[in-house]
């Protein structure tokens, strides 16, 4: 039943990805990409609980080198997105 | 103390609603110029309360682990954000996509590889993962390479090419079968992420030139969609909430991009393939 109640919520987030990016200009195409691919490293969450759990040796580093790929993707993702949108600002 | 008045997972799926909700807002308000900025920041912060929420998980015993592994992604991440050059940003970007994707593929090994008595259910959406994380990894790498000029890229094509694609997807899903009957036998676990790394490869391949921004978002989007799945099994809201949202904004701007160009996403995928179409305008 679980797995259904995930579809739903699946389901709901898919329409409203689709929503929000309707109209979007074509000079805020790489920031957005770069903007969502940020968001991706979400992963990092569920990486978390890998590296800090009792799940075995090789799951915890597993775990760990899934935290730090994903921190450097959420980190770096949101640092260049927000310099290539300060650079829009000037000009 | 804390636990004892409210459950910590309570908190937790809590935390996680505003954390969507922010992310939902950030996306919003990253697709109109002049509030693009304020939404990045909107959606960095979901992520960073997303993080210190998840610590408080009663599963997570230990923090030395984590905390070399954020301190040290963090110093990659902004050593690479801040030194790029700007011309340079599409390969980063490609880059920071394919690290992501590599480390959802981390997530749905050391799931498999961890669990005891996992369902068939997770098994199969921890194989999604695995290879929708893989193909993100090699896909983008490929595309960086091609971008920062390592390797040729003009599109790459050999003989055969559609064949050996066709047996590389049989392969995977007779792997696939193996290791969900068998998630206990590490052979099949090596075996599916060495064809999914192998497919991520013969997919960006015959794909090149003006194209590779396009093939770049849909990667995007393959990033998202394997968090998703490695939500899927590990029964996490957010990452599938945050996970789909990626996948679907990713698939529309692709689409956005392909038809700013007077081009099908199909005819992008199959350009290696197609003679070269001349229109006279």
């Amino acid at each position: 039943m679980t797995a259904i109640y995930l579809l739903f919520i699946l389901m709901l987030s898919v329409f409203v990805g689709f929503e929000l990016i309707r109209k979007v200009p074509a000079t805020l195409h790489t920031p957005l990409m770069s903007g969502a691919n940020a968001i991706s490293g979400i992963t990092v969450i569920g990486a978390l609980a890998l590296a800090g759990g009792e799940y075995g040796q090789w799951s915890t580093w597993l775990g760990a080198i899934a935290v730090f790929l994903a921190t450097v993707n959420v980190v770096g993702g949101y640092l260049v997105t927000d310099r290539m949108l300060a650079m829009f600002k000037k000009k | 103390m804390l636990d004892s008045i409210i459950d910590t997972s309570l908190l937790i799926n809590f935390v996680y609603v505003i954390s969507a909700t922010l992310f939902i807002f950030g996306l919003k308000l990253l697709s109109h110029p002049s509030t693009a900025r304020k939404g990045n920041l909107l959606s960095a912060l979901a992520m960073l309360i997303a993080i210190v929420v998840t610590l408080l998980d009663k599963q997570i015993i230990s923090f030395e682990l984590i905390l070399v592994s954020i301190l040290a992604g963090s110093a990659v991440g902004v050593y690479a954000a801040k030194k790029i050059e700007m011309t340079s940003m599409p390969e980063l970007v490609s880059l920071f996509n394919g690290i992501g994707g590599l480390a959802s593929l981390a997530v749905a090994w050391a799931t498999i590889a961890g669990g005891v008595n996992l369902s068939t259910f997770v098994l199969f959406v921890s194989f999604l993962a695995l290879l929708i994380g893989a193909i993100t990894f090699s896909g983008s790498v490929v595309a960086w390479a091609k971008l920062s000029e390592r390797m040729i890229g003009r599109p790459v094509v050999f003989k055969g090419q559609a064949i050996v694609n066709v047996l590389l997807i049989a392969a995977i899903v007779a792997s696939a079968t193996l290791l969900i009957q068998q998630p206990e036998v590490t052979t099949w676990h090596y075996l599916v992420i060495g064809l999914a790394l192998l497919m991520g490869v013969m997919f960006v391949l015959p794909i090149g030139g003006a194209d590779m921004p396009v093939v770049i978002s849909l990667l995007n989007s393959y990033s998202g969609l394997a968090a998703c799945a490695a939500g899927f099994a590990l029964e996490n809201n957010l990452l599938i909430v945050a996970g789909s949202l990626v996948g679907a904004s990713g698939i529309i701007l692709t689409n956005i991009m392909c038809k700013a160009m007077n081009r099908s996403l199909v005819s992008v995928l199959t350009s290696g393939f197609q003679p070269v179409v001349t229109s006279e305008m």
